[in-house]
């Protein structure tokens, strides 16, 4: 079994990696939209925010002073130190990337000062057999996190019901959430879990496609419609207001049909790290959970 | 590149109405970070008369909530700016008893505050979201930190900046606000869809 020092010393790496890295896949996605952006306006933020991306890489800095919530995802087979260790990890990235400390008490509204607190960080936990331990993180910053949306839809509204709620959430968000964003989308399932499906598709390559065709599908054509709207890098116009739609679902009850929506900023920032029983430990930004 | 228009803050009110919206625009000078909670502060102290511990005339306010460190002085390590519409509900109140000449964020600001802004003569910056390290290199300098009691993000940080951009004037002094233009073309977008 790996010991909880390997777990802590991963997830101090994961948390500076995915702070200071941005995915090549979501780089990627960045660099297309300018090159298919004739405007100047919208030109000119897409480059300064790629070119933010380089220094934040180059210097090993966070590339937003919003270092977000650090949601976590653990796959493998549960162990009580395993929570310890990452709270004991994040506590240490605070200090030692520095991060910003950005929890605090929702009634006093008291920093805490190490990104830790009650219930903080989440850790949503996957139980599996496997012999090696799976962590990923998803820093979600506040600016998109407050535009986050869960709606219990009619069944009978079905998936053209599904298309207008998240519409209507990037629309209403506007230049808020630092578009151009991804749009995480969890459909069925319960309200809980509609809204951790939307999170959890955040983990996913952009281009990627839902393997349920019907849903790929929607990917796709909610992406050209969103891109239709004219809001824009920084919702100050332009072509490219969404890099990509990523829907996830889950089995529901016959009488319900939930869907969340959770946005993320331009500055989609994620780790995974594979804790092997050798405690040899491996890193990646893209490929998926 | 596009060339910039450089300002220097603090501002006077006549270079405040001189600025268009469209403009693209570089900030040299000072200026002072606020975000919620040192606007409830503020904006409390202003009204019962009891000075403030800064000047706010003439300034630059910056919605952000930096990341410094401190190895011997501060220094700002990320410093992008944050959603300005969470301060609608103050802002107008502040710029008409403050008289600030310029703000600067991301996201825009409402009907009301567009309105105090065509009063008093002040304009706002949209900085682009999420290039905190890009200002940061564009804040060399921490010239004093206010209020820390209310934590790294809230307190209210002075600081020397030179060059910060690039960023656009997205709402001036004459009523004129780009991010209202741009809702409106996506909302008749949207209802077509």
């Amino acid at each position: 079994m790996y010991s909880s020092a390997i777990v802590e010393e991963a997830v101090v790496r994961l948390l500076r990696e995915a702070e200071c890295m941005l995915p090549a896949d979501v780089r990627a996605a960045l660099s297309a939209a300018l090159e298919n952006e004739p405007e100047m306006l919208p030109r000119s933020q897409l480059e300064v925010v790629l070119r933010n991306a380089a220094m934040a890489a180059e210097l090993t800095v966070p590339m937003c002073q919003d270092i977000g919530l650090p949601v976590f995802f653990v796959r493998g087979r549960y162990d009580p130190r395993m929570e310890r260790a990452i709270r004991r990890g994040v506590a240490r990235a605070t200090e030692e990337v520095p991060l910003r400390p950005n929890t605090v008490d929702p009634v006093s509204r008291a920093n805490h000062g190490d990104n830790l607190g009650l219930w903080m960080p989440p850790v949503h936990f996957e139980p599996s057999d496997a012999r090696h331990l799976d962590l990923a993180v998803l820093p979600k910053g506040a600016g998109s996190e407050n535009w986050s949306a869960l709606r219990m839809l009619n069944p009978a509204e079905g998936m053209e019901g599904v298309r207008r709620f998240v519409l209507e959430c990037v629309v209403r968000a506007g230049p808020r959430p630092c578009p151009p964003t991804v749009v995480g989308v969890g459909i069925g399932g319960t309200a809980d879990q509609a809204a951790l499906l939307s999170k959890r598709a955040l983990l996913r390559d952009l281009g990627s496609r839902n393997g349920d065709g019907a849903l790929a599908a929607l990917e796709t054509s909610l992406l050209t419609d969103l891109n239709s709207l004219g809001l824009g890098p920084m919702g100050l116009g332009g072509r490219t207001t969404c890099l990509d739609v990523l829907i996830e679902k889950a089995s529901c009850h016959t009488a319900s049909l939930p869907v969340a929506v959770s946005l993320s900023c331009w500055a989609l920032r994620r780790a995974f790290a594979r804790v092997r029983p050798d405690g040899t430990v491996s890193f990646r930004q893209e490929g998926g959970w | 590149m596009v060339t910039l228009k450089e300002l220097k803050a603090p501002l006077s009110e006549q270079g405040a109405r001189a600025l268009r919206a469209g403009e693209l625009v570089s900030l040299s000078g000072e200026l002072l970070t606020a975000r919620d909670e040192a606007h409830l502060r503020a904006v409390r102290m202003l009204r019962t008369g009891e000075g403030l511990p800064f000047r706010l005339e003439g300034m630059a306010i910056y919605h952000c909530g930096p990341i410094v460190r401190r190895d011997g002085d501060w220094r700002v390590i990320a410093a992008g700016p944050t959603t300005s519409a969470r301060m609608d509900r103050l802002a107008p109140e502040l710029i008409r008893l403050g008289r600030p000449r310029l703000i600067i964020g991301k996201g825009g600001m409402s009907a009301e505050v567009l309105e105090a802004m065509r009063e008093v003569g002040c304009a706002y910056l949209a900085f682009p979201g999420g290039a905190a390290v890009v200002a940061a290199e564009a804040l060399p300098e921490v010239i004093d930190v206010h209020w820390e009691d209310l934590g790294m993000p809230e307190a209210v940080w002075h600081l020397r900046a030179e060059g910060l951009g690039p960023m656009v004037v997205a709402m001036d002094a004459h009523g004129r606000s780009l991010f209202k233009e741009v809702e409106e073309g996506v909302a008749k977008r949207s209802a077509l869809l």
